[in-house]
């Protein structure tokens, strides 16, 4: 046998590429699916989270005698109560659950409460009482990064920061290749310009939730709306002090994560309280909760240089970048900085970062964290570059895009990769070439994100009816239950829904790391699909049994094992229905498992064109026409894989137009909900026209690529670019909200 | 909390009358409930007045229409009559909150929450439009400009209820039109906004027009060298420049999350500019 | 702190229950009722997640006091479907995998009932401005308009 096509498929699919039903369906259209809200256990207290009203104080005591004293009220748990740290990480981020000794940000955890109602929780809260040493504060990264500015903690910087920094300044990093100031030299042209971003949320319509009950024998079980709770267990376990194996953790249905479930809140104070009252505890955040105290992404400020010759090439580019993750170290600006420049096939590339701590919470990842502001910093000076230059800009990126055996921007060379083909795709597609009317403009931008693999672990059991039962560790955000089922159906051979997968929860299936970095259709792919030929293994030694024949002389054709030729033996097929039915004659329960540890996840480029129409009156912004462009290396379902591209492009839209975190100058939110903070809504936005491109990726059996997070990075650049040109005014700071291009328009004269 | 709801307006008054501490009258419920969940405002005593006959109707009267206070955004979209009469207060209420806050918030609601930014206001001083109150020392008419006393505060005294708004009749040749500016398409809550009224004479002139705004000062208001700038013309340019200038002499706005004290004033003019063209055409008028 | 008495009809039963006056019935359908698939995304009225019908009018539940739902009839997602009979605008969501997360969706499908029972024949336009108090995060939209329109489209017998 060709062992190269046994390993990779590329055609010749009969499931992958077709649009089943998913699996989940029925119970998320009826109502029934449980997310994690939606659980309640008998003689369940409710807890209630007390949080500080000031960016910045020293706790200097806490008494909750008043509030003990209050009806129904069964614990109070406070920093006290959880167990220190050795890893900076882990003590950070107990510290963002529950303040130690400082509150940090406005909204940072000071204490909780559970009671018999969640009105009495909330009351018993309010009767709190903290005395705070209130101190300086500081929100903004310009701000934090000045000499004078208030300190969150001293300490915390890495070794390499260069000097003339703060102790605010936490992280530094260098990516890049060449040297720059020659290739500048060489330039015909160089735009320099500075950029700001606003943090955003990720906007999840399910605010974090979940039920938590403990034994004194030190044995838990949590209900849980997590991207990944193996995480949720990982620091959780050592919070409270348990083992992790007598920590079960159990992933509801989740209503939306986008990174933002990536990390814990809630969780390990509900433990502590189900601990401390010995009953099960349901927490719940408000929406003012979410927005206050769960991860908003960085805000940026950013300085881009890029020199291009008269015929559009670039000759040299250099870019700093500083990032504001919240109250505590955040590695992000790494991942900013490799990807601002890695869509581009560059002899002289820099890219420096450093991260600030603020007065603000704690960074969580948003879909391709830290890329989408730093990409939309070089996407519009490159399309400054060409407006000034008199060239296509789409004709541009194609001169400049990096392409197989490109050595990127932060370091590795690319092998098989799409950004050329998905710039031809748009450059032949009938939205680039469209008329457009007076106000209104065109605006095209590149996107990257590198794709992540790791660990995940699938069990594939082949019930005695032939059917299977798939259960793997990966929360299913949008759909991967669909995907994997189908991956199965098509390694085995048999019909979609004779598959049912479901995600087990951690004591059922092995570890599997978080749903995030567009790993799961990739990871979860691989180690599906070596399950089924585990399982097809098993299947093809009950045959060869029954038959009396070598196994070796056993093929997996169509759903049933075949002898491999005719000097093999001459026996109708197997099928997997007759193999299973005699499974426990012919030597037990048939199953295959698989524990992957991949890599070789294939980045992934998409290209985003938007016609936008700018009210010069009100500097309103409408998105007339949006097309997005994507490579997923094989689109196992592609309406999933369209809504994907879809879902980031409009989150997107949001984060370039309106969507901003607001700090008042005493340091609080000022918009902590969704009135405010603006998601767009259905009225705003046209259909989002999709073209899936399918450049296979070598790394995975089927050629499929991550395609979750793509899609948020170019809108903020290609709105920017719509934007500018239909006003005739460059902007430079997001949201581009209309009081902001207003003032772009009115100061042009 | 106690939960009230009083089958008669006498009963209702009374409650309100003699409550004590907070009280607050529930007809939609799409301003209070969220104050009350946000813990702006912890009432006493709820009275909810739907029950209360009268309350959920729309009267023709005198060639106009009495509105009562419990009358949703969506039964008024929904009343041909009324939608032919004053498309432009209709659509006023019709622009607060989505379509599930239609299904609840009221007019009068609306007016009684003195939000500076309340949607309907503008449109129904423009139209002229007065409040019927009726509390423990009667009945009383107060045209709606004098309903709100600034941000959160009415002119209304203790176990006073507005009952009904009335939207009076209108000559021939007439036509009214609010816009407001929101950073998205909706669930907004209005940056700066104008409600236009105006009436034709035979000339095709403007003969009348009543401009307010909202957004840009403590409370909405008329602006009656907006209107008098319409009178005697069929809104040429230089007529609109000068309505313009008028409005942006009105406006007082603060500078907030939602917009800046310049961009209000700007935008205020320019959404009274369109609005009093929408309106010149409803009227029939040509320019 | 006495509690009130409600009778009320849910997706055609009728129940009872008792509330603080100032439960909302959002709460009361998923705390007291156990029927879950009214979601709350907000309590301020912003994101529709909550959305039933009341008296055959959408809104949000979370803006309703529990105790003004006496005498009234309420219909929630779980009522849609007839038996094992999806509604046609629960087919065409799933058959355009018009949703990734989920949680959305009920309060999308109560709102799409609601905009169909009134105008059958609705344009795109009219779709977005009806649901745009629907807030998702997950799609776009995209999927959603057109599943809306696919079920018009086939509930007018098109």
């Amino acid at each position: 046998m060709n062992m190269t096509k046994r390993l990779r498929k590329t055609e010749g699919f009969k499931i992958v590429g077709t649009r089943p039903q998913r699996p989940d369906g029925i119970e998320k259209v009826t109502g029934r699916a449980l997310y994690g809200a939606d659980l309640s256990v008998p003689d369940m207290l409710h807890g209630a989270v007390l949080r500080s009203p000031h960016p910045h104080a020293r706790i200097v005591s806490i008494d909750a005698s008043a509030a003990l004293e209050m009806p129904g009220v069964r614990a109070v748990v406070t920093s006290a109560d959880f167990k220190k740290q050795a890893k900076f990480f882990m003590q950070d981020t107990l510290d963002n659950c529950m303040a130690r000794d400082f509150a940090l940000y406005d909204g940072h955890a000071v204490a909780a409460v559970a009671a018999k109602t969640r009105k009495q929780a909330e009351e018993a809260a309010a009767k709190i009482r903290v005395e705070y040493e209130i101190l300086p504060h500081v929100t903004e990264v310009e701000d934090a990064m000045k000499p004078d500015a208030p300190i969150l903690h001293a300490g915390r910087s890495y070794r390499n920061i260069p000097e003339g920094n703060n102790a605010n300044v936490t992280n530094y990093v260098e990516f890049g290749h060449g040297d720059v100031e020659a290739g500048f030299k060489d330039a015909d042209l160089i735009v320099e310009r500075s950029f700001k971003t606003a943090a955003t949320h990720q906007g999840y319509i399910e605010p974090n939730a979940c039920v938590a009950s403990m034994g004194p024998d030190g044995r838990g079980e949590l209900w849980v709306t997590t991207q990944g709770h193996y995480m949720v267990r990982d620091f959780c376990a050592p919070f409270l002090g348990l083992e992790e194996s007598k920590l079960r953790v159990t992933p509801s249905e989740i209503g939306g994560g986008f990174g933002g479930k990536t990390t814990v809140f809630l969780e390990p104070v509900a433990l502590a309280l189900a601990q401390k009252s010995g009953k099960p505890v349901k927490m719940v955040m408000s929406r003012e909760e979410v927005f206050r105290a769960s991860g908003p992404t960085v805000s940026s400020w950013t300085d881009v240089k890029i020199g291009m010759t008269r015929d559009g090439k670039i000759t040299a580019a250099q870019a700093k970048l500083r990032y504001q993750g919240g109250a505590f170290p955040c590695g992000t600006i790494a991942l900013g900085a490799m990807t601002a420049f890695a869509a581009y096939d560059l002899e002289n590339v820099q890219a420096l970062g450093w991260n600030v701590m603020t007065n603000r919470p704690m960074q969580a990842s948003y879909r391709a964290p830290g890329a989408p502001m730093a990409i939309y910093t070089v996407e519009s000076v490159v399309d400054e570059l060409s407006q000034k230059l008199g060239l296509d800009p789409l004709e541009v990126r194609l001169k400049n895009a990096a392409k197989k055996g490109t050595k990127s921007s932060y370091g590795p060379t690319f092998s098989d990769i799409g950004l050329v083909a998905t710039l031809e795709a748009a450059k032949n597609h009938p939205h680039y070439r469209a008329p457009l009317g007076p106000n209104q403009g065109r605006g095209i931008s590149c996107g990257f994100w590198f794709n992540f693999g790791g660990n995940s672990s699938v069990s594939l059991h082949v019930s005695p009816d032939g059917t299977v039962a798939v259960t793997e560790g990966n929360p299913d955000i949008g759909g991967s239950r669909a995907s994997i089922s189908m991956m199965a159906a098509e390694e085995l051979g048999i019909p979609y829904d004779k598959v049912r997968t479901i995600v087990g929860d951690t004591n059922s299936i092995g570890y599997s790391d978080t749903t995030d970095g567009s790993r799961v259709t990739f990871t979860v792919g691989i180690a599906t699909i070596k399950a089924a030929r585990d399982a097809i293994r098993v299947m093809k030694g009950r045959a060869a049994k029954v038959w009396g024949i070598d196994e070796d002389a056993v093929i997996w054709e169509d759903g049933a094992a075949k002898p491999s030729g005719p000097n093999a033996g001459e026996f109708p097929p197997m099928t997997m229905e007759e193999i299973a039915r005699n499974a426990f004659k012919t030597g037990g329960p048939i199953a295959g498992h698989y524990e992957a540890n991949s890599d070789g996840a294939g980045v992934s480029f998409g290209v985003h064109l938007v016609d936008v129409e700018v009210d010069p009156e009100t500097g309103f912004t409408k998105i007339l026409r949006y097309t997005v462009f994507q490579d997923a290396g094989k689109a196992i379902h592609p309406a999933y894989v369209e809504g994907q591209m879809q879902g980031g492009a409009v989150q997107g839209i949001g984060w370039a137009l309106n969507e901003e975190y607001i700090y008042g100058a005493d340091g609080r939110l000022q918009n902590p909900g969704f009135l405010d903070y603006r998601i767009p809504v259905a009225s705003d936005l046209p259909m989002i026209d999709t073209v899936i491109l399918e450049i296979p990726n070598p790394g995975h059996p089927y050629g499929v690529r991550g395609v979750g997070e793509t899609s948020i990075v170019p809108p903020l650049a290609a709105i920017s670019n719509a934007v500018s040109r239909a006003a005739d005014v460059r902007l430079c700071e997001l949201p581009m909200s209309p009081p902001r291009v207003l003032a772009a328009i009115d100061a042009k004269g | 909390m106690r939960f009230e709801s009083p089958a008669t307006l006498e009963d209702a008054i009374h409650l309100l009358a003699n409550a004590k501490g907070t009280a607050r009258v529930l007809a939609g419920g799409t301003d209070v409930l969220v104050q009350m969940r946000l813990g702006l405002v912890t009432p006493d005593l709820v009275v909810d007045i739907k029950g209360i006959p009268g309350m959920r109707d729309i009267t023709p009267v005198d060639g106009g229409y009495r509105i009562g206070a419990a009358v949703t955004g969506a039964e008024m979209g929904e009343h041909a009559g009324l939608k032919a009469l004053w498309p432009g207060v209709v659509e006023a209420m019709e622009l607060v909150g989505s379509t599930q806050v239609q299904g609840r918030a009221t007019m009068a609601g609306n007016l009684c929450n003195a939000s500076p930014a309340a949607d309907s206001v503008p449109a129904m001083i423009a139209a002229d439009a007065v409040a019927t109150i009726e509390g423990p020392l009667g009945l009383r008419l107060l045209p709606v400009a004098e309903v709100p006393a600034g941000p959160g505060k009415t002119t209304l005294t203790k176990g006073e209820i507005i009952t009904s708004i009335f939207l009076p009749a209108r000559p021939k040749h007439s036509g009214d039109a609010y816009l407001r500016f929101i950073p998205r398409t909706e669930m907004d809550i209005a940056v700066s906004s104008a409600g236009v009224s105006l009436s034709l004479g035979p000339d095709g002139m403007v003969e009348f027009a009543r401009v307010a705004i909202g957004a840009v000062a403590p409370t909405a208001r008329l602006v009656e060298e907006a209107g008098a700038a319409l009178v005697g013309t069929q809104l040429d340019a230089a007529t609109l420049d000068r309505m313009m200038a008028a409005v942006r002499a009105a406006c007082d706005p603060i500078d907030d999350k939602r917009g800046t004290a310049e961009f209000r004033t700007k935008t205020a003019a320019v959404m009274a500019k369109r609005a009093a063209k929408t309106a010149f055409a409803r009227a029939g008028g040509k320019s | 702190m006495s509690k009130i008495h409600v009778t009320t009809t849910v997706n055609g039963d009728t129940v009872e229950y008792l509330c603080e006056p100032t439960e909302t019935l959002l709460d009361v359908l998923r705390d007291r009722l156990n029927l879950t698939g009214a979601k709350e995304g907000c309590s301020t009225g912003d994101c529709g997640a909550c959305s039933v019908e009341l008296d055959g009018r959408l809104v949000s539940s979370c803006l309703v006091l529990a105790a003004e739902a006496g005498g009234k009839t309420v219909a929630t997602v779980e009522g849609m479907a007839k038996g094992e009979n999806l509604h046609i605008l629960q087919e065409k969501i799933l058959e355009h995998a018009a949703l990734q997360c989920g949680v959305c969706t009920p309060g999308i499908l109560v709102a799409a009932k609601a905009l169909l029972a009134k105008n059958p024949d609705p344009t795109e336009e009219e779709v977005r401005f009806w649901l745009a108090g629907n807030l998702c995060r997950c799609t776009g939209y995209d999927k959603i308009i057109r599943a809306v329109l696919d079920a018009a489209a086939e509930m007018r017998g098109a």
